[in-house]
């Protein structure tokens, strides 16, 4: 398996502010990393300058061999916003076509991936209604869908279970884990343990710094802890200690 | 490809929008039709004539505070030196007839030499009477009859047809009007129409546009956008045909309908009238969608307003450029509607041909240019490639 993700020594932030500290991580083909933290701790930051949507302040990032930022390579990368950036007016078949062909896939695949992608999110019977129609549940359903239209090597998923009832969050993650079998990267952030817990690699994130990182089963060992919100919950209060000693 | 999706995408929720379409379509054909029924009179102001073997009699006598006049010694023709002096006419006598020629792209000037020349023949016959003995009483009561239609005529001076002719006056002039531009029956609306047909397509486009973009800035949908390999300029390209599409179906129906319902003559070349109007969309789309950067909100667009569209309305030529206080006449080198006022305006009156009105339209691609320019620099907020 070959590294598809590389962020070494990042800093981000605006002005005088730095956001994010000396952020390392290297995520693999056919893995999942799961990015948790409270809202505000700049996951979503993170996320952006992965893509390429924002330029590193200190450090470097490599997506596919390629140094961000890189307009091309943004269109091997399936991306679902935190919040649903869908065309309201439209129905949902013409969101999945307008940003498949943003992508840059042909018609004649659209064709065929559209309802594939449809499926996963089963949204197949949906397709035809307006997005303002639609509730919020479908939207975050649409959005993940315009994600997995392009069949791309690389997932970046921001909060995709928010606002997904139990029973078809379990089926995206089902699904999710078989599209990382068959080679495909996948980055998801989230503030939802349980979905933390199904990541391969999981990297906690608080006030703009990376506290723990690791395989789930990794880090409660080494914590010695019994779930991964513990690990998180006795990271972040090290992290508290050290500050204050400063 | 991408670019074609856009304008597909583009038109698709302009079409499902009705109300905004109705709002392009129906809203100038309303506003047109209200001017045309408002602005049926004229106004106050200062007309340049210039006259030519005039006696010095008949000059004194048509002097007023709203007249200059300059003499012409030179032997072309009165639409050479109107065009060359930019008089708003020139008056010329041989023997006892006058022969007034009339620049006539503004009306009210036109106006203002009509009734002079009305009022200084008046004022002739008057003191011609007073000389004369009783028994021409007779005669002066033919007079004052001729003075109370000419009275009438002077509060209707648009349909005052050539010089009434005094039959018993020793001062017997009689008058022929020319006119350059337009004819007898040319109102302010004909000087108002080509700066409305350029100015309702330049706000509504600008509009509608604008609050389009910012709709994709606040839904986060142009950030989504910029997630894909696609290019800005891609993307305002995308947004530039098909808008465009929209003004110049809009310029169509404005046109069509000023030409029909208002039988508008349209001097020059009707293609160019299309030209000026796809500039002006094309300037005002780019600055809609500048300027709705600044705006976090529809609301926050629409007080743009007053401070973006609205001043360009008044350097755009409905209050003459010439007659602004000096110290504000450069403000009109900065508002990109005054060039395409202009220019709409010498076509549709004068007749311009492309040539002539090319520097208008350069000056519109520059602006153009700008607003793309600092459009692109804008999007580096959301993606930095």
């Amino acid at each position: 398996m070959q590294i598809t993700i590389k962020v070494s020594n990042l800093n981000q932030g605006y002005g005088k502010n730095i956001v994010l500290h000396d952020i390392n991580l290297s995520v693999k083909s056919g893995e999942i990393l799961g990015l948790i933290g409270p809202s505000g701790a700049g996951k979503t930051r993170l996320v952006s300058t992965i893509m390429g949507m924002l330029t590193p302040k200190k450090g470097e990032v490599f997506v596919l061999g390629k140094k961000m930022p890189n307009r091309k390579i943004l269109g091997k990368i399936g991306y679902m916003a935190q919040t649903d950036a869908l065309y309201t007016t439209l129905t949902a078949r013409e969101n999945l076509n307008f940003f498949g062909s943003m992508q840059g896939i042909s018609k004649t695949n659209l064709k065929k991936t559209i309802p594939q992608a449809a499926g996963i999110v089963n949204l197949n019977a949906d397709l035809d209604k307006y997005v303002k129609d639609y509730s919020g549940g479908m939207k975050r359903r649409l959005s993940l869908a315009i994600a997995l239209v392009s069949d791309p090597e690389i997932l970046v998923l921001d909060e995709p279970t928010v606002g997904i009832d139990p029973e078809l969050r379990q089926q995206i993650l089902q699904e999710l884990h078989q599209e990382a079998k068959q080679g495909k990267t996948i980055l998801l952030t989230t503030h939802v343990m349980e979905d933390a817990e199904q990541s391969d690699q999981l990297m906690m994130i608080r006030n703009g710094v990376a506290i723990a990182q690791g395989t789930p089963g990794q880090l409660i060992k080494d914590y010695h802890v019994n779930t991964v919100e513990e690990v998180f919950l006795k990271a972040g209060r090290l992290q508290d200690e050290n500050s204050s000693n400063h | 490809m991408r670019i074609l999706a856009i304008i597909k995408r583009v038109l698709r929720e302009m079409i499902r929008d009705k109300r905004t379409l109705a709002l392009m379509f129906v809203a100038p054909i309303f506003i047109l039709s209200l001017m045309y029924f408002l602005f049926q009179s004229n106004n106050n102001q200062t007309a340049t004539l210039g006259v030519r073997n005039i006696d010095s009699v008949l000059v004194t006598a048509v002097k007023n505070d709203h007249l200059k006049i300059h003499k012409i010694t030179s032997t072309s023709s009165a639409k050479k030196v109107i065009r060359q002096k930019d008089y708003a006419g020139v008056l010329s006598q041989s023997g006892d007839k006058l022969t007034l020629t009339l620049q006539n792209s503004d009306q009210s000037k036109s106006a203002i030499i009509k009734q002079s020349l009305q009022a200084a023949q008046i004022k002739l016959r008057g003191e011609a009477a007073a000389t004369a003995i009783k028994a021409q009483q007779k005669a002066i009561k033919k007079l004052s009859t001729a003075l109370t239609t000419i009275v009438k005529q002077t509060r209707m001076p648009i349909k005052a047809p050539a010089m009434s002719k005094p039959k018993t006056a020793s001062v017997n002039y009689s008058l022929k009007t020319h006119y350059l531009y337009g004819n007898i029956n040319s109102t302010f609306f004909d000087t108002l129409l080509p700066i409305m047909i350029g100015f309702v397509v330049f706000f509504f486009v600008f509009l509608i546009s604008g609050i389009a973009l910012l709709r994709e800035r606040t839904t986060g949908t142009l950030y989504r956008l910029l997630a894909t390999p696609v290019k800005k300029g891609e993307i305002i390209t995308g947004y530039l045909a098909g808008y465009g599409i929209f003004a110049l179906i809009q310029t169509f129906i404005i046109v069509a309908f000023t030409m029909y319902a208002f039988k508008i003559q349209i001097l020059g070349n009707l293609w160019n009238v299309f030209i000026i109007n796809i500039l002006m969309a094309i300037v005002a789309l780019t600055m809609g969608l500048f300027i709705s950067s600044f705006a976090s909100s529809e609301f926050q667009m629409v007080q743009f307003i007053p401070l973006v569209v609205i001043p360009q309305i008044f350097f755009s030529g409905i209050i003459p450029i010439d007659q602004i206080v000096s110290w504000l006449r450069p403000v009109a080198n900065i508002m990109p509607l005054y060039y395409g006022a202009t220019a709409m305006s010498n076509v549709i009156e004068k007749g311009f041909t492309f040539t002539q009105i090319l520097p208008q339209l350069g000056i519109l691609v520059l602006f153009a240019l700008l607003f793309l320019f600092l459009n692109t620099v804008s999007m580096n907020k959301y993606r930095q490639v």
